[in-house]
């Protein structure tokens, strides 16, 4: 008995540290970006000299900062556009597959999922490669066709998971109640399946922002992407405006996923 | 509309109506199976001016000791990085189970605070944290462990460091859902019957958790070993992975049939990986 008590005590302890690490390490990092993001020197140095607003001013510069604004806005139109038409193409595919054990159903449904664990930078090249044999140039459009496919699996699963939950009786009793399919669709299984599909949608609108695998490929100096010009200015100098950018992107993550939680339930939905 | 709704029913019997999966499924064939088609037939081409047809890229690629060690750290590097969040990510998966609502919530947020975080911006984090004047830098230097500063940036180390933060969420995610599911009691007939608390962990929880964690180590491994931005701003030149290698090839080299060799080889080795993970799920529940 003895024995086993020291052991218990080590467990408890071992684990308690581990957790403990496991959380410095997750936030730790994002703190001290946003920190240094309000720092008034030159430099990334931590903990910042003193605080100011002066990097913010910076990015917001519409003169200094055009080349982030430009990247800012197509990263924002690409992953609207992409996320819109991946949403109406995702839930009629889970409609046509959800609850048909057939094989090729199952087929079907790991090919759409499946772009969620292949390497995306291997899409990306090929993308490439398929857009300039075909003597397509390089344009928004591209950049939404290689971002559709890359993101339109979260959509899908989501929603998937939403139907198969979703009680048959219901649409049963719609229908012997006299109302039509398209009516019952309307009025029961999408009002049902509306906060699956809007998890799937977050999920991917975020995705697609910070997508670098196919962007790197698809992009170029006129369609330039949010996360290729950052790592262009942190691969040439350490500039500060980086760690504004992380500030605003943060911020408008946190808005986005405080209404989404209050709208779908996504903490609840992601963590099962 | 009657196409929706005759699926939207969704009653077993029900005829389905395959047309709603058709422009999805057509999409796919045409910007994602098409591509693929094209990638293969570009490495095929046995000169960077895609000339003539031959198996020289491939026999270069894999004839040559230095992409053969290429292969191989792509592959270390996933699997340093699943072990690494593996051992912080199954302690924290315990202590939420047996948090209160409360701080479960708070947890949650933590947790899926990284996730909502830009990748390049994960990256750039870690280069401030790991640089030489950087905050592990100060803090050992100021508790007097060290007198001149690590180099962690550019080293393996460094990168595995900054990809188990980059890559946790995807572990704690699944592995999360699973352990909030484990019925208590077993744990609690463990104890009752003498185990100690590591003998449970190991018998009953581990055992318990194994489809969670196959779950997260997929995600995590396919996700660490394509990690482009983080590999090659922390790796720095020295350290070269597939991804590095293919995107020198496209842009640096125009080797463009040697690039696409390059992506089948990465994707493979992510293949490879996920097959291995999911034989491993297998052998554990049978054995």
């Amino acid at each position: 008995m003895q024995r086993s008590t020291l052991g218990d005590v080590t467990y408890n302890w071992i684990i308690g540290l581990l957790a403990g690490l496991a959380v410095l390490i997750l936030i730790g990092p994002v703190l001290i970006v946003i920190a240094i993001s309000f720092t008034t020197s030159q430099t990334l140095k931590f903990p910042p000299p003193g605080l100011s607003l002066r990097w913010y001013v910076e990015l917001f510069d519409s003169v200094r900062s055009a080349q982030i604004h430009t990247a800012a806005l197509n990263s924002v139109w690409v992953a609207g556009t992409a996320t819109l038409i991946g949403a109406v193409l995702s839930v009629l595919a889970a409609l046509a597959i959800t609850r048909v054990a057939r094989p090729s159903a199952r087929f079907l449904e790991a090919s759409f999922l499946s772009p969620l664990v292949l390497p995306t930078l291997s899409y990306g090249l090929a993308a490439l490669m398929f857009f300039s044999v075909l003597g397509i140039r390089p344009s928004l459009n591209l950049l939404i066709a290689g971002h559709l496919v890359v993101i339109a699996p979260f959509i899908f699963r989501t929603t998937l998971a939403s139907l198969t939950q979703l009680d048959p009786v219901l649409l049963e009793a719609s229908a012997n109640l006299g109302a039509s399919r398209v009516y019952g669709f309307r009025r029961i299984t999408l009002p049902l399946i509306a906060p699956g599909i809007a998890a799937g949608c977050f999920l991917a609108f975020i995705s697609s922002m910070d997508n670098v695998p196919v962007s790197l490929f698809l992009s170029n100096a006129r369609t330039s992407m949010l996360p290729i010009r950052m790592w262009g200015m942190m691969e040439s100098t350490l500039d500060v405006r980086i760690a504004a950018i992380a500030g605003v992107l943060i911020l408008a993550t946190l808005i986005l996923m405080i209404v989404m939680d209050r709208l779908t339930g996504l903490t609840k939905r992601v963590s099962g | 509309m009657a196409g929706v709704a005759a699926v939207a029913g969704g009653v077993p019997g029900n005829k389905v109506d395959w047309r709603l999966a058709a422009p999805l499924g057509l999409t796919y064939l045409a910007f994602f199976a098409a591509p693929f088609v094209i990638l293969l037939g570009v490495s095929f081409y046995a000169d960077s001016e895609q000339t003539r047809l031959g198996l020289d890229s491939w026999t270069k690629f894999y004839g040559d000791a230095f992409y053969r060690k290429v292969i191989f750290d792509t592959l270390k590097l996933g699997v340093f990085a699943v072990l690494a969040t593996t051992l912080l990510a199954y302690p924290l998966a315990l202590v939420f189970r047996g948090a209160s609502p409360r701080a479960q919530r708070v947890l949650i947020f933590i947790i899926l605070m990284p996730l909502l975080t830009s990748v390049v911006i994960r990256t750039f984090a870690w280069i401030v944290i790991l640089a030489r004047e950087g905050v592990v830098n100060q803090t050992l230097i100021g508790l007097g462990l060290t007198s001149t500063p690590l180099n962690l940036l550019q080293t393996e180390l460094g990168l595995v460091i900054a990809l188990t933060q980059i890559e946790m969420p995807l572990m704690l995610l699944p592995l999360l859902t699973i352990m909030n599911g484990m019925d208590q009691n077993l744990i609690d007939a463990s104890r009752a019957l003498g185990a100690s608390k590591w003998r449970t962990f190991f018998k009953v929880t581990l055992p318990l958790t194994l489809p969670g964690w196959i779950a997260g180590a997929t995600l995590v491994f396919a996700s660490s070993t394509t990690a482009f931005i983080s590999q090659s701003v922390i790796g720095g030149a020295r350290l070269v992975y597939l991804p590095a290698l293919i995107y020198q090839q496209v842009t640096v080299v125009y080797n463009w049939p040697f690039a696409a060799v390059a992506s089948f080889t990465l994707l493979f080795t992510v293949l490879a990986g996920i097959m291995a993970l999911g034989w491993l799920g297998r052998f554990a529940r049978t054995s």
